[in-house]
């Protein structure tokens, strides 16, 4: 049985603990607003490209032109580049292992079935978690910790470095890990096709009406080209999807996992209050019945 | 022409401009392109430069890289990889923009990025 010293000590530290959680869950609500504020505003941007790009499409399929690389693949799929995009910083629930789950659950599955599988980890904690196992599979990793705001140039440089990638020949396909922002609740861990590029299925509402503009449109320079173009340019806009959704998730995460901890520490110095104050009646009846007999003694 | 038509210019992070314009002069990759309203519908890259928006008092001008417009007779979408409004803008962050695209057309590796490097420079020097 612990002293009443000890319980006091225990009790104090766990007093601290959930002062700390408790601030972290409210950084991490205020962090998830802007979060959340910054993946809304970057939406028209993705609506746009991709809305343009399925015209694109279907006018170059009608045509029967030669797509690109990017969009039809290198006709191999042999070699596979998964992006396994994770938080800094841990302390946020299972938002890190779920998504290293899932990369690890394809590299598993793709292993079997004799690919090829290179890592490429974007956020530390991916890359601890990952490293166990793959550690020879990851090329190289990347880490925005210094960043404070994810800005389209993080996601410029990640695009940049893949498309090169992509240009030596080095993968066939490539895959994005990140979590998807469903809400504060619920984070879903998803796999993303960037290379070659696949359309939404979301797109085939408006089919109708895009089909009918796509006829109507005028290209320039002409519809290859800018199709290339294009399919370059929705790398880095996929890729910055990504980061920032996996930033609202982050902190979505985050802040339910420090609120339940927060809960857990009141629970937990209630349960001690109550064991600490049991021990110190204990105590004191035990030195009045020492007194009593002492007395009764005499 | 009479009227108007809505421009809008989004990037990666943001709408950043949303109403309705009389004339917008693009940086189209094969050249200059004036859009009033009813224009046919065309999808354009665009190379690096600055957009003009003329109507009203004064004529805005806004530097965007790495974009693409598309337009039907009454909407004018650009969207831009970078987009920096140069009205009120201070003369070092030109001066950025200017040491940047220096670097880039030092790192071209073909005629197409050293052109774009180029037109780049040559819009951000005009200024």
């Amino acid at each position: 049985m612990a002293s009443l010293k000890d319980l006091r000590n225990r009790i104090a530290s766990v007093k601290a603990t959930r002062k700390i959680t408790q601030a972290m869950q409210m950084v991490a609500a205020a962090k998830l607003r802007r979060a959340q504020e910054a993946a809304l505003a970057a939406r028209p941007y993705a609506e746009r490209m991709s809305n343009v790009m399925s015209n694109l499409n279907k006018g170059m399929t009608d045509g029967g032109g030669d797509s690109s690389p990017l969009l039809s693949g290198t006709g191999k799929e042999d070699v596979h580049l998964l992006v396994v995009m994770t938080a800094s910083r841990g302390l946020c629930g299972g938002f890190n292992s779920n998504i290293a789950r899932k990369a690890r659950a394809d590299i598993i599955r793709l292993q079997n079935e004799g690919k090829t599988v290179k890592l490429l980890c974007v956020g530390s904690k991916g890359a601890d978690a990952l490293k166990r196992d793959y550690e020879q599979l990851i090329l190289k990793k990347i880490d925005f910790k210094a960043v404070k705001r994810i800005s389209f140039a993080e996601a410029e440089g990640v695009s940049k470095e893949l498309l090169a990638m992509f240009e030596a020949g080095e993968f066939d396909v490539c895959t994005m890990y990140f979590s998807e922002f469903k809400s504060v609740m619920e984070q879903i861990p998803t796999g993303l096709q960037l290379i070659p590029a696949k359309f939404e299925a979301a797109d085939d509402d408006d089919a109708p009406k895009s089909a009918s503009a796509a006829a109507i449109y005028e290209y320039e320079p002409n519809q290859e080209e800018l199709l290339d173009f294009l399919l370059q340019r929705n790398i880095g806009a996929q890729v910055f999807r990504g980061l920032l959704e996996n930033g609202a998730s982050e902190q979505g995460a985050r802040m339910t996992a420090m609120d339940s901890a927060t809960r857990n520490a009141g629970d937990m110095i209630d349960d001690l209050t109550i064991s600490y104050n049991r021990q110190r009646q204990a105590q004191i009846t035990k030195e009045l019945i020492e007194i009593i007999s002492g007395a009764e003694a005499l | 022409m009479a009227g108007t038509f809505k421009f809008e210019l989004v990037s990666p992070e943001r709408v950043l401009l949303s109403e309705d314009v009389e004339h917008v002069v693009l940086p189209g990759v094969d050249g200059d392109l004036g859009v009033l309203p009813g224009h046919a519908p065309l999808v354009v890259t665009l190379r690096p430069g600055t957009i003009s928006v003329i109507g009203g008092a004064k004529t805005r001008k806004i530097f965007v890289k790495h974009g693409f417009a598309e337009f039907t007779p009454d909407t004018l979408n650009v969207l831009a990889e970078q987009a920096v409004s140069l009205d009120g803008a201070e003369r070092s962050e030109i001066d950025g923009l200017i040491a940047t695209a220096e670097q880039e057309l030092a790192d071209a590796s073909d005629d197409g990025k050293r052109f774009m490097a180029n037109s780049a420079l040559d819009a951000l020097r005009a200024l």
